[in-house]
């Protein structure tokens, strides 16, 4: 695994980016809508951090988080909020439809899965050694073709990961909700190999993946990983309908740049937390100067 | 002769040899059986590690289609019955017709999903319809459908290996035990071949050798073509009443510009009157997009239009039943002496 600094710095860019989106929407600068990652970067970095040159990708519409810990570029991503031709993909996809080399995001729940184990069976087929790791959210667990697809990966020995960020949330229903039963016995009943881990620890969440992807580059056949984790913001914008007091708790102890943070020599933090943010700051402006689609 | 059956057989095999990306996926494909319509007879014998036959998820292999595409291999998926189109059609429409475009051209789709149409089986409401028009006008989606006018396989292979997006291939269920028709068969006819926008797949245009003046165009497409030509022949022997056939291929996209593909176009200068046949609903269908485009541009040339079509109820599992419901060459001859 990566060294704490390394994933801090991940997390720390992914952070000051979405905060850099929520607080200009309002300014009109960007198009559309948007989800954010804010609390759950420890997901992406600790997977992606671990990923392979050719390695797949599939994402939803909280792609943000996981495109820039794939390494995406911060100024094509705020073009392609903007609408600009500059944009990961010229302004035609938005926020939550983006593709770039071996990433493909959609914004329509679930609709990923056969997508994605598609993509991981294409990889097999052609012996690239390539893995695929799909992110999908809880409320993604209510799309039947989800079944179809762990059922085909299983079924056919797909190298994909399977990776579920259960924030407990979708939209503005509580799982409780949504949800019967059990999430991690829905991979088990395909016989599909599983880790459930309640954590926004990046290193914690990273050892757990570790030995997952490991199976699935091995040829083991698909791999999942459940994460319990914490949506910090709103669904969208000025859309969070929980108890406010309740997150500000959560929010306290369960912030995934404070528990590594915690462990990083504190200059050394307060140095990567700077470079972070000049470098969102400059790709936001570079990003404003770019040209309006005509 | 060959059947249009054995001449997509024929195709998938040719396009299975020709290259190793082509991998085929749908429901009870195995040999002996080779799908429910024996279309994929032969292919899993001869290529055991490119054919999957897969669970019953019709959305689910459509999306692993399109997941294999996008990673450079080119498959074919098989859905047993075209009502089942219904099921793919969040993969279809919010997925593989989208990639293209809304990756800004940066990804590619070379999907083609075969399945067959219509009815006259006594299969019954679920089982039986056309249903291609729910796709038509889904930007970035090609519609074929097959007739036997032109080589089925020909078709088939070429949308396999040619054509970078995705492709929905219609066939119609009683076009598979027709014989694909040869020049000797077609004697009679003078007979054209254009393209729509220049693509590869063709549309023909029929008239009878020696005719005199044609009074009006009949456009028809698939099994429905087959039932055309029958009429062009009787309202020529019977009512001498001439007219012109077109028989397009690809049912979407339609030329560029909202205008009237060229066969069309030509046919109508000479006619100024246009039957459309199909076997799907009447309302919203095909043949009001044609009517609507010959209207707007031929303006006062055109004289009278109509279509054929079925009725819009839930199509019957009695034979008689069917039979009223859907159209049939009487309906086209009472349409077409209508309209002249
Ligand atoms: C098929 C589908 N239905 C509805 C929506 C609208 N929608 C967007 S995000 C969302 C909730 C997603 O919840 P979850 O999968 O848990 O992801 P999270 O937002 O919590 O990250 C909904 C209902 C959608 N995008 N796709
Ligand atoms: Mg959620």
């Amino acid at each position: 695994m990566r060294a704490p600094e390394d994933l801090y710095r991940e997390m720390s860019r992914i952070r000051h980016f979405e905060e850099t989106v929520l607080d200009a929407f309002p300014s009109g600068v960007f198009y559309g809508t948007t989800h954010t990652y804010l609390g759950q970067e420890a997901n992406a970095v600790a997977v992606l951090s671990q990923r392979a040159a050719g390695d797949i990708v599939f994402s939803n519409h909280r792609c943000h988080g996981h495109f820039i810990a794939y390494g995406g570029d911060m100024r094509a991503l705020f073009a392609e909020l903007m609408g600009k031709p500059t944009g990961v993909c010229g302004g035609k996809g938005g926020s939550q439809h983006l593709h770039w080399k071996d990433f493909y995001s959609n914004g329509v729940l679930g609709s990923t899965a056969p997508v994605a184990t598609g993509a991981a069976l294409a990889e097999k087929a052609k012996g690239s050694g390539a893995a695929t790791v799909i992110f999908l959210g809880d409320g993604a667990l209510g799309q039947g073709v989800l079944y179809e697809s762990l059922n085909m990966a299983a079924l056919w020995g797909a190298p994909i990961l399977f990776v579920l960020e259960d924030n407990a949330i979708a939209q503005t229903t509580p799982r409780e909700l949504a949800l019967a039963g059990d999430i991690q016995a829905r991979f088990e009943a395909f016989g599909i190999q599983s880790t459930a881990l309640n954590s926004s620890d990046v290193e914690e969440i990273g050892s757990a993946a570790e030995p997952l992807l490991g199976a699935v580059r091995a040829g083991e056949g698909p791999r999942a990983l459940v994460v319990q984790t914490v949506r910090f913001g709103p669904h969208s914008k000025g859309d969070d309908t929980r108890d406010a007091h309740k997150m500000a708790k959560l929010r306290a102890a369960r912030d995934p740049l404070e528990i590594l943070g915690a462990r990083l020599k504190a200059d050394e933090r307060i140095k990567i937390e700077a470079a972070a943010k000049a470098e969102v700051q400059e790709a936001f402006a570079q990003a404003q100067k770019d040209p309006e689609a005509v | 002769m060959s059947s249009v059956l054995q001449a997509l057989n024929q195709g998938l095999h040719a396009a299975f040899e020709a290259d190793d990306r082509v991998v085929l996926i749908g429901e009870d494909l195995l040999d002996p059986y080779g799908g429910a319509f024996k279309v994929s007879r032969g292919l899993s014998s001869k290529y055991p590690q490119r054919v999957m036959t897969s669970p019953v998820s019709e959305a689910g292999i459509v999306g692993v289609a399109g997941g294999m595409a996008l990673r450079g291999l080119r498959p074919v998926v098989e859905i047993m019955f075209g009502d089942f189109s219904t099921l793919i059609a969040d993969q279809m429409i919010n997925g593989l017709s989208k990639f293209q475009g809304m990756y800004n051209g940066q990804a590619q789709v070379p999907v083609v999903v075969r399945t067959p149409m219509g009815g006259r089986r006594g299969y019954g409401p679920t089982h039986s319809q056309t249903l291609e028009k729910l796709y038509l006008g889904v930007p970035g989606l090609r519609t074929l459908a097959a007739n036997t006018l032109s080589d089925p396989g020909a078709l088939l292979k070429a949308a396999i290996l040619e054509d970078d997006g995705p492709v929905l291939f219609v066939e119609n269920k009683l076009l598979y035990a027709k014989p694909v028709l040869d020049a000797e068969t077609l004697k009679d006819f003078e007979v054209e071949v254009q393209a729509i926008d220049a693509g590869y797949a063709p549309t023909h245009l029929l008239k009878l050798k020696g005719s005199p003046t044609p009074a009006l165009t009949l456009a028809a497409y698939g099994y429905m073509a087959e039932l055309g030509r029958e009429a062009l022949l009787r309202l020529a022997f019977e009512h001498e009443i001439f007219c012109e056939l077109v028989v397009p291929n690809q049912l979407a996209p339609l030329a560029s510009q909202g205008r009237l593909e060229e066969a069309l176009a030509d046919s109508l200068g000479r006619t100024g009157r246009l039957l459309t046949i199909e076997e799907g609903t009447f309302s919203l269908g095909w043949g009001a997009e044609i009517a609507a485009r010959a209207a707007h541009q031929l303006g006062g040339q055109l004289r009278a239009t109509n279509r054929v079509a079925a009725a819009e109820e839930p199509i019957p599992a009695s034979i008689a039943l069917e039979a009223k419901a859907l159209p049939d060459v009487d309906d086209i001859l009472a349409a077409a002496r209508a309209m002249v």
